[in-house]
């Protein structure tokens, strides 16, 4: 990485330059005060940066220079699923086609994208064992909240009112008890027990008249298959609640067993995790939701469907629905990508994505275990938490050593999560990674170990080959300095 | 061997990595997932394809759309066919940005960091406020995550929308106000915009905010000055605007009336219609509730040496941090996409949002005056921007599909969300369109109409 600062644009800025051409305006002018009010027409003009178009590009490849993808190097982001965007997702979604059409056109002159949609939710409501699916949700956690809405408008036509809690394991992310509250559910937890699993008591003594869901991936947030799932379902079922799947973790599980088969009601996916859609610098993803028959009237509106003469439309006659959750028909272009990849895949190349995730992911934890707490004994799935505690004990934080693998040309796990483990790291290496990539990190991460042991200073100063050293985010956040100014600069 | 170009472990890996681990077989791997829940035999997804075959595939589905690049488009209705700049996409197909995550490791990311630290800014300077967030999945979701806030931070539930307000964003404030307990009320239009008169009736002190679009969906400028003294003259309530951000090049931006929150869509600004999406939303807020905005914020700080570095901050609003108690649930933001939007505003720069928005305001104007005397009633009255009404005296969708016979793309029939409104069609006219194209599509209407 090129190590010298980079100059805002609007500090690159100059009267006069231009990076943008316009056809010279072919109707007659009327001078804007005629046309709107005066009140109402800008009277300063908004500091847009000037730059030429070659300074504007030198600027964003000195920004893309400054960044790091899976293109740049192993990403092992535990829970992000990190794996190789093929390129020719990137040509289809940009196929002309497929990127100038409007929502609005006439159904019968975009067959071709309502085609492909309907394709992929056929898909995903096999490989989830789902009956079916929306493709509107634009985010995993837009993907939660829809589904737990969904739940909450079964019970509503059911005239289920004390159904107002969602149970949700200790070990989860963050974003299953927001998406509950954002739905109008309160919080209950459940603890985990020794082996990272859900504690069947624990659950039985939470799970009564007022569950109106239980929120649990599976493999779960350590990595590790809820071997009772099936119990698990059925205390909630009993209770009267529904099992809602957390599809982060589906990568570890396709063609492995399916959620629908596991006692699972609801769940949602992220295409752009298990099906490659890239995680563009966080974000745009997709967060479809599938459901058994019973929830299929509550979901959002409108369904993509297949008419009798087998021409593709769009449904709106949904009276129990629980209305949109975003305007349009979702992410279009990241679901033409899932599309893509499970058309290059298929069933079998599918399950071997998880067969080959579980297995380097096993591979790397065996060559890691000897120098770092393995908290759970199991096999995991897709990915595993390792705990820096022995390393803590020499002074060095899991954050340290974290910032030393940036200096090896590694993105890091993720780290302090899930909060249960002291000093988490959360490795997922994903199928895409070779073993010559796992090993060279696996050797890198003990040599990590050893310098905490033999000269853990090197450690702690981390990183020393970045264009920038830690930063002080409690400056940030104290005095935040959010935009900037023009003025600002001629103050410095 | 060889069979799936994106799994590169080999046999040979394979029975190396069992054996380290200390099992014999694959299967042993989930030795942990009970039997009666395996699944028995291949998924039956549709049949792999080899990389020839899948764009053959693809291609042949594109051909079935009737694109916006084939046939001149009026339809818009929150989604525009404007210039995108060649550089855009340039940027945007860098491995660097495209598959890389949101930036938790700051000193390897500081590309994307300040690439959203000028996004913010560019957002800022277009809407008048003081602060904008890292962008929201679409204009829809940041209009009812405003609405959301106005509510936690007035602690009020009642959320007064203009019925002028795009209607899919209302259904899907409506669908975010049932999940949050909240009460929905419409304020009706007088003349394509707010009716003062009923929002004074309605605005009260249980009001938690008032929500209006600017331009509003049927392209009009709704009088922000009045609007904006109801809201304020009564109690805690927010003033809430959804605006197209390419207008704000030309109109006063919301912020200059005092709004609390300025919400909308990047799309016009660098991002391709898709179908819909993904989009880009924006949420911009005063000062004041910085404190209380969703999603991510970058901000700017120093290394330990001092030099100028850029950061997420303020987390602690946040789900990974507040679980339950977070302003909002939004994790990822639509990074990608308000990296489309700030190359593109920074591509047309100062001189060019406004040239953009004053084109779109011409030609709009130009093609209204056209279609009045080609024998369409012009339905709006007031002042608009880059889009307007007509009554096209016949069934819209009728109408559409002889305008695609004669090769164009129609405007979008207010009928399918208002029945009162059969009949009527928004007229979306942008620096795309050509004197030619509009002159064209004014002849196709009238024969439609008169023929």
């Amino acid at each position: 990485m090129a190590n010298s600062n980079q100059p805002l644009i609007f500090e690159q800025s100059k009267t006069g330059r231009t990076a943008y051409s316009l056809s010279a305006l072919d109707v007659p002018a009327q001078p804007t005060e005629t046309l709107i009010a005066s009140d109402y027409i800008r009277r300063k003009k908004p500091e847009l940066p000037e730059v030429s178009e070659l300074q504007l590009v030198r600027h964003y490849m000195a920004l893309s220079r400054r960044n790091f993808g899976v293109d740049n190097g192993f990403y092992p982001l535990g829970s992000c699923t990190m794996k190789y965007n093929p390129k020719v997702n990137e040509v289809l979604a940009r196929l002309d086609g497929l990127t100038h059409i409007h929502p609005y056109q006439d159904p019968q002159s975009v067959q071709g994208a309502l085609e492909l949609l309907y394709r992929l939710q056929t898909n995903l409501e096999e490989i989830t064992g789902m009956d079916a699916m929306t493709l509107q949700p634009a985010a995993g956690a837009h993907g939660e909240w829809t589904g737990l809405m969904t739940i909450r408008a079964f019970h509503e036509a059911n005239h289920d009112s004390k159904r107002t809690k969602v149970i949700i394991p200790d070990t989860a992310h963050g974003t299953n008890p927001a998406s509950a509250s954002v739905a109008g559910f309160e919080t209950v937890t459940v603890k985990s027990n020794a082996n990272g699993l859900v504690d069947l008591d624990d659950l039985r003594r939470v799970a009564d008249e007022t569950t109106a869901a239980l929120m649990l991936t599976n493999p779960n947030t350590l990595g590790l298959f809820e071997t009772h799932i099936q119990e698990i379902a059925e205390i909630i079922h009993a209770a009267g609640g529904k099992v809602y799947y957390d599809g982060a973790n589906m990568n570890a599980i396709m063609g492995v067993t399916r959620p629908g088969d596991m006692g699972y009601d609801v769940v949602h996916l992220n295409l752009h995790k298990t099906f490659t859609g890239p995680h563009g610098g966080g974000g745009p993803g997709s967060g479809p939701v599938g459901v058994k028959k019973e929830l299929a009237a509550f979901l959002p509106k409108p369904l993509i469907i297949q008419k009798e003469d087998g021409s593709y439309g769009l449904d709106y006659n949904r009276p129990q629905s629980i209305g949109r959750v975003k305007s349009y028909y979702g992410n279009f272009a990241i679901n033409v990508r899932a599309y893509a990849y499970i058309r290059t895949m298929g069933g079998k190349g599918l399950n071997q994505v998880s067969k080959d995730a579980v297995l380097n992911a096993n591979y790397l934890l065996k060559r890691l275990s000897g120098a770092f707490d393995t908290p759970f004994k199991q096999l995991c799935k897709h990915e595993f938490v390792l705990s820096g505690s022995r390393q803590k004990a020499l002074g060095v934080r899991t954050l340290d050593m974290a910032k030393r693998l940036l200096d090896f040309g590694y993105y890091p796990p993720t780290i302090y999560f899930p909060l249960l483990v002291d000093e988490a790291m959360m490795i997922e290496p994903t199928e895409t990674e070779s073993k010559e990539t796992l090993d060279a990190f696996a050797d890198h991460l003990l040599e990590i170990a050893r310098e905490a042991e033999s000269n853990p200073e090197i450690v702690q100063e981390a990183p020393h080959q970045t264009v920038i050293k830690r930063l002080d985010e409690t400056r940030a956040a104290r005095h935040p300095i959010l935009r900037y100014r023009k003025n600002d600069r001629e103050q410095q | 061997m060889g069979e799936f170009r994106y799994l590169p472990v080999t046999e040979t890996d394979r029975q190396e990595m069992l054996q380290a681990i200390g099992i014999t077989s694959e299967e042993e791997l989930f030795s942990d997932v009970p039997s009666g829940i395996r699944f028995k035999g291949e998924l039956s997804v549709e049949k792999a394809l080899s990389e020839p075959e899948l764009i053959r595939l693809f291609q042949e589905m594109a051909k079935k759309n009737a694109t916006t690049t084939e046939y001149p488009s009026f339809l818009g209705a929150g989604v525009y066919d404007h210039y995108i700049p060649s550089v855009v996409d340039s940027v945007l197909s860098r491995g660097e940005f495209y598959t890389a995550y949101t930036p938790y490791q700051a000193e390897v990311s500081q590309g994307e960091l300040q690439a959203i630290f000028e996004f913010q800014t560019l957002i800022c300077e277009l809407t008048g406020m003081d602060v904008a967030n890292s962008s929201m999945y679409d204009g829809s979701t940041a209009l009812a995550e405003a609405a959301l806030l106005s509510a936690g931070t007035t602690r009020k539930n009642k959320i007064l929308i203009a019925e002028s307000v795009h209607p899919e964003y209302r259904e899907v404030v409506q669908t975010y106000a049932h999940g949050r307990h909240l009460e929905l009320v419409t304020i009706p239009s007088a003349n394509g915009v707010v009716d003062l008169q009923a929002l004074r009736q309605l605005v009260d002190s249980d009001t938690a905010c008032v929500v209006v679009q600017y331009p509003n969906f049927y392209g009009q400028i709704e009088p922000l000055k009045e609007i904006e003294a109801l809201v304020h003259g009564c109690g805690k309530a927010h003033f809430i605007v959804s605006s197209n951000p390419l207008a704000l090049g030309l109109l006063t931006p919301p912020g200059d009336f005092h709004a609390d929150i300025v919400t909308g869509d990047c799309q016009p600004l660098g991002i391709s219609s898709s179908f819909g999406g993904p989009h880009c939303g924006y949420f911009a807020v005063t000062e004041k509730l910085v404190r209380k905005v969703p999603g991510r914020l970058v901000g700017q700080t120093v290394d330990e040496e001092g030099q100028r570095g850029y950061v997420l901050t303020l987390q602690a609003r946040e789900q990974h941090i507040r679980r339950d108690k977070a302003t909002s649930n939004i994790c990822s933001n639509q990074a990608l996409n308000a990296l489309a939007s700030a190359v593109a505003m920074t591509a047309f720069g100062k001189a060019g949002i406004t040239e953009l928005a004053d084109q779109n305001l011409q030609k709009a104007h130009y093609a209204a005056e056209k279609l009045k005397n080609s024998g369409a009633r012009l339905v709006t009255e007031g002042a608009f921007f880059n889009e307007f009404v007509i009554d096209c005296g016949a069934s819209v969708p009728d109408v559409n599909r002889k305008l695609l016979e004669k090769g164009f793309i129609g405007g979008c029939d207010l009928g399918r969300f208002n029945p009162e409104r059969k009949g009527q069609m928004l007229v979306a006219v942008t620096e795309m369109r050509t004197k030619e194209d509009i002159d064209q599509f004014a002849e196709a209407l009238e024969e439609i109409i008169h023929g």
